[in-house]
């Protein structure tokens, strides 16, 4: 059993195995089923995520109008124009909001590790597959890899937006998307929590302020801004670059900055951006007349 | 460990868009309705922190009537179950709080027909998990990962032996336990978690057992 990070980097260093089969092998110890039937509601998951994107980027619509279309725009423009972030990068951010406009517009997704964070780990995961080519398992094994460390963070500080801000669900799933991407790269352990503690860092103290008290805006993009730091922090961990803090500290800052956010900044629609004349504006326009007691 | 399974992380599916606010809510409103054992009457939901300030925008209002309609975080008729309860002419009311709690995304769901009421506080902890905090007043936590089976039995010596007597002849397992009660003698409540389903069988001779009022069950 890990509790922290630096247990699941020392069991996978000690055991010499990835980071995805120390969770694989946990899960298999703590709900007593076998590996096959785990391996495959993972591709289950897989496959849930994969129909969601497809989806997004066939453009849709939430009910507010506030979301969609995004996706297709950006994967437009990386047809007809080359793209300055470069193409990689901007496959995983349109991917990463083709899911959460499909999230936004009351679609099926598969929550990783929130619905609204759905689209940092499969918008990475579908951008890079197109450069790794990895086998059907090793897709599934990014799956395993990324909740070994949304796992540490659920359990040691949380994932919830109302009770520590956006940085505990984006920022999560950020971290957990660039420690896969690590794995998936052929990175070392070590450097999947340098990835995460890169990208979570550069996460902290984001807000929850939801526009209208929807998983809207501005969820949809600051998933796309997610996927891209997941990338870069992978990149900057393969490169040797370490993290000064270590990966477990950066959670535990995480979460104390969390509970010292004043509430109109989680998840209430009371401050940031849902308080602005805007973002008012907006609220007033799509609810119209309460629909209290209807 | 709050989450222990690393599904709790990647996932649940689900219709969105909010795991904590629509996939949390629905679990919630579907173990009142397990726990109730058949479809209420009437519901009234009372929502409060983050879930009282945008259950509109999240559809939680929508969730919990479709947990309590017995639905699956990702089954499509989740977003008409309003519609639906209506048609069933289920009597719904929400209410809006202003009370601070413990957590900032807490429901209390309190349902009902002739036969009955039951009512329940649950919060949704983030990534669509849940706790119940509290049965008819007592509180509790109940984490949802595993079966368990929740006891409604009288005060008096002998009940809770002939409980787990009855668990012990069919040799289930007993992970944790908790029995809490209001007053000394009156009611009160067992809540049994175990390592195995409960069958249909097991619980009718637990309801017969000593003392007991009301079982119900909660499969994993």
């Amino acid at each position: 059993m890990f509790r922290n990070v630096k247990e699941l980097v020392e069991l996978a260093e000690k055991e010499n195995i990835p980071i995805s089969e120390i969770m694989i092998r946990q899960e298999m110890k703590i709900s007593e089923r076998s590996r096959e039937d785990l391996m495959e509601q993972m591709d289950h998951n897989l496959q849930v995520m994969e129909k969601a994107v497809e989806d997004g980027l066939q453009g849709v619509r939430s009910h507010s109008g506030l979301t969609g279309g995004d996706a297709v725009l950006i994967q437009n423009y990386m047809k007809n124009h080359e793209p300055l972030s470069g193409y990689l990068l901007l496959d995983a951010v349109s991917k990463a909001v083709a899911t959460n406009e499909v999230n936004a517009a009351m679609g099926t997704i598969c929550a990783t590790p929130t619905a609204g964070s759905a689209g940092c780990v499969p918008g990475t995961l579908f951008a890079v597959k197109n450069r790794l080519n990895p086998t059907r398992e090793q897709m599934i094994r990014y799956l395993f890899t990324s909740g070994a460390f949304g796992y540490v963070i659920a359990n040691n500080a949380s994932i919830s937006g109302a009770a520590g801000g956006c940085q505990a669900e984006v920022g999560s799933a950020a971290g957990m998307a660039s420690a896969a991407i690590v794995e998936m790269a052929g990175g070392t352990p070590q450097q999947s929590a340098d990835a995460m503690a890169i990208t979570l860092k550069n996460m902290l103290g984001l807000v929850c302020d939801p526009v209208a008290g929807l998983v809207e805006v501005p969820c949809v993009k600051r998933n796309a801004m997610g996927a891209s730091n997941a990338i870069v922090a992978a990149d900057m961990a393969l490169a040797g670059v370490t993290s000064r803090i270590p990966c477990d500290e950066v959670i535990d800052a995480m979460y104390k900055i969390g509970q010292t956010m004043p509430v109109s900044l989680r998840e209430t629609a009371l401050g940031g951006l849902a308080a602005t004349p805007t973002g008012k504006e907006l609220e007033a326009k799509i609810y119209g007349i309460p629909r209290m007691g209807d | 460990m709050k989450y222990r399974s690393v599904f709790d992380i990647i996932g649940p599916v689900m219709i969105g868009p909010s795991s904590s606010h629509t996939a949390g809510a629905a679990r919630i409103g579907r173990v009142a309705r397990d726990l109730f054992n058949r479809e209420p009457k009437w519901a009234h939901i009372h929502l409060y922190g983050s879930f009282a300030k945008t259950y509109r925008g999240h559809g939680t209002d929508v969730a919990i009537i479709g947990g309590l309609l017995d639905f699956d975080t990702f089954d499509p008729r989740i977003s008409e179950s309003l519609e639906i309860a209506n048609r069933l002419g289920m009597n719904i009311k929400f209410f809006e709080e202003d009370a601070v709690t413990d957590h900032p995304n807490t429901a209390r769901v309190t349902i009902g027909d002739d036969q009955g009421t039951l009512e329940i506080v649950g919060i949704s902890i983030g990534g669509g998990k849940i706790e119940i905090t509290e049965l008819n007043g007592f509180p509790l936590r109940l984490s949802g990962n595993h079966p368990a089976i929740i006891v409604m039995h009288n005060d008096r010596y002998g009940a809770i032996a002939s409980i787990t007597q009855i668990l012990a002849k069919h040799e289930i397992n007993i992970g944790h336990m908790e029995v809490s009660r209001k007053e000394i003698g009156k009611e009160a409540l067992m809540v049994i978690e175990v390592d195995q389903n409960i069958g249909e069988e097991i619980l009718q001779e637990l309801h017969k057992a000593d003392h007991i009022l009301q079982v119900a069950r909660i499969a994993e």
